[in-house]
């Protein structure tokens, strides 16, 4: 088939799509904004369920994008589209016939929520911090090798109207008893409080994970969400809560305290959503033409939507979302 | 003399300074405790529940964040008839979660 489509966005869901449209004879061509293809998973240690490393998962996608010989375009961002064109940033316009949106998402900036003390105290740091301290083996900034006491705070940047991120961005729950394990791990004589709203364990072998971090390693999970840390005195962090179950305020002082970011939408979003045919929710996420039938496709025949643009997603859930796209593109191209 | 003015004694539970010996202790002796979703189902079942405001699903919380006062008078209560353990979801032995507390807080008044 002579037609060209175009991915924009070369994380595991854009890598995928242009894998499953190569495979079918269809051309594709990945625009990457960053110097890399991978997005966020270059920056993840393992994943959860299963604690598989994120390279594992990653780099056998790359190779396959390099073995089939997909076009790459990396340091290209896309700024504007048409149904039939992408411009990029330097006002390059690349022509297709079709258009698929895999942008993914940006990280909440935590910054945001001043109560926590994100870059004001040393020992707040993010679960992406995390995720970057345990892919080089150390936790920064620890006064101590034996912190006594860690705190991890859920729905940082999600489920709050203050930041205007109402909705909920599925991974942090699973990720924060993820990563619990692992500080339990590298310090196990710490103990590790989860401070949690609601625990969502949606996927398969989540739930298994949030039991085995309850009873083998000893995680404490208190429903509260802390309403603010201050440094003390002895450079710990004191933070309140309400523990809920129990109807009574709550107060603690950690070595440190990790706050579970969510998932916002991708900043590129608005661009997109500047053509008739592309909508943006409330949250800002890209809202697919139908949330059942129809959950990778726009309003434009040409547009499709795979991954975590049109809202949080599991690195399953995403690969899932690119094969998928490929498929609506293929029928699409053959019409 | 009485003026009508009282001290306020702080509601916090202050994790800082609670003593965790028992309430350690308690998770290592039984560590499914710990799996507890707080479902209250144990409650809701219990006959002791329906008629006081005994609640066993805040008696072991307030044990896992070291606050004892007051909690052996509460399990004196219960009848240790297991219809707590019939429901729970988490599989959680509340007869021995019961009994292990009522043991461990015994010289703790
Ligand atoms: C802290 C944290 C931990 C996580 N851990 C796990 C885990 O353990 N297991 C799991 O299953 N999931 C995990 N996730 C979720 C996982 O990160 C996502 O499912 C995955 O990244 C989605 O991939 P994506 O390709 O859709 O988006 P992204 O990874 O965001 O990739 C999007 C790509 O598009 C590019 N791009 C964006 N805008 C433009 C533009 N305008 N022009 C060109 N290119 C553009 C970006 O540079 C990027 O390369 C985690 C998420 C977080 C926040
Ligand atoms: S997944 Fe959990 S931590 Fe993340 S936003 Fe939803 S409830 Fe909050
Ligand atoms: S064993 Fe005790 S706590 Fe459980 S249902 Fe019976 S009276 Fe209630
Ligand atoms: S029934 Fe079990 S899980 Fe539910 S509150 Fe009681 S002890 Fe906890």
């Amino acid at each position: 088939m002579n037609k060209e489509v175009l991915i924009i966005g070369g994380g595991i869901t854009g890598m995928q799509c242009a894998i499953s449209l190569t495979e079918i004879g269809i051309k594709a061509t990945i625009v990457e904004k960053s110097d890399k293809l991978g997005g966020k998973l270059n920056d993840w240690y393992k994943l959860f369920p299963t604690f598989t490393s994120a390279s594992e998962v990653i780099n056998p996608i790359k190779d396959r994008v390099k073995a089939l010989g997909i076009d790459v375009q990396l340091n290209s961002e896309v700024i504007k589209l048409t149904p039939t064109t992408i411009t990029l940033s330097d006002h390059t316009i690349i022509n297709a016939d079709a258009i698929v949106i895999c942008s993914g998402f940006d990280i909440f900036d935590a910054k945001r929520k001043e109560e926590y003390g994100y870059k004001i105290y040393n020992n707040v740091i993010t679960s992406v911090d995390l995720e970057r301290m345990f892919c080089e083996g150390k936790v920064e900034n620890l006064d101590n090798d034996t912190p006594k006491r860690i705190a991890i705070l859920h729905c940082v940047g999600s489920r709050d109207e203050k930041v205007c991120q109402t909705h909920c961005s599925r991974v942090c729950c699973v990720a924060g008893v993820k990563q619990a394990i692992e500080l339990k791990e590298l310090y196990p004589k710490s103990e590790i409080f989860n401070f949690y709203m609601d625990i969502r364990m949606f996927g398969s072998g989540y739930e298994e994970l949030y039991k085995e971090a309850q009873i083998k390693h000893n995680i404490h999970f208190v429903r509260g969400r802390i309403s603010e840390a201050a440094q003390t005195i002895d450079n710990k962090i004191q933070i309140k809560a309400e523990d809920t179950l129990i109807g009574r305020p709550l107060k603690m002082s950690v070595d440190l305290l990790v706050l579970m970011v969510g998932m916002s939408a991708g900043k590129s979003n608005k661009d997109f959503a500047n053509i008739d045919g592309v909508n943006q929710n409330n949250n800002g996420f890209i809202a697919p033409k139908d949330l059942f039938i129809d959950s990778v496709s726009s309003d434009i025949d040409s547009i499709f939507y795979a991954g975590c643009v049109t809202s949080p997603k599991s690195v399953g859930e995403s690969i899932t979302e690119g094969i998928a796209a490929a498929n609506k593109v293929a029928k699409f191209l053959k019409s | 003399m009485s003026w009508g003015y009282t001290i306020n004694r702080a509601r916090d539970i202050d994790m800082d300074s609670n003593d965790m010996t028992t309430s350690k202790l308690i998770l290592e002796k039984i560590p499914s405790l710990q799996g507890c979703i707080a479902c209250g189902a144990c409650v809701a079942t219990c006959s002791t529940g329906a008629l006081t405001k005994y609640s066993l699903r805040k008696v072991h919380t307030l044990v896992r964040r070291g606050e004892y006062s007051g909690l052996l008078e509460e399990l004196n209560k219960c009848m240790l008839c297991g219809k707590c353990q019939l429901v729970c979801p988490r599989g959680i032995n509340t007869r021995a979660v019961i009994s292990l507390i009522k043991r461990e807080l015994g010289d703790h008044r």
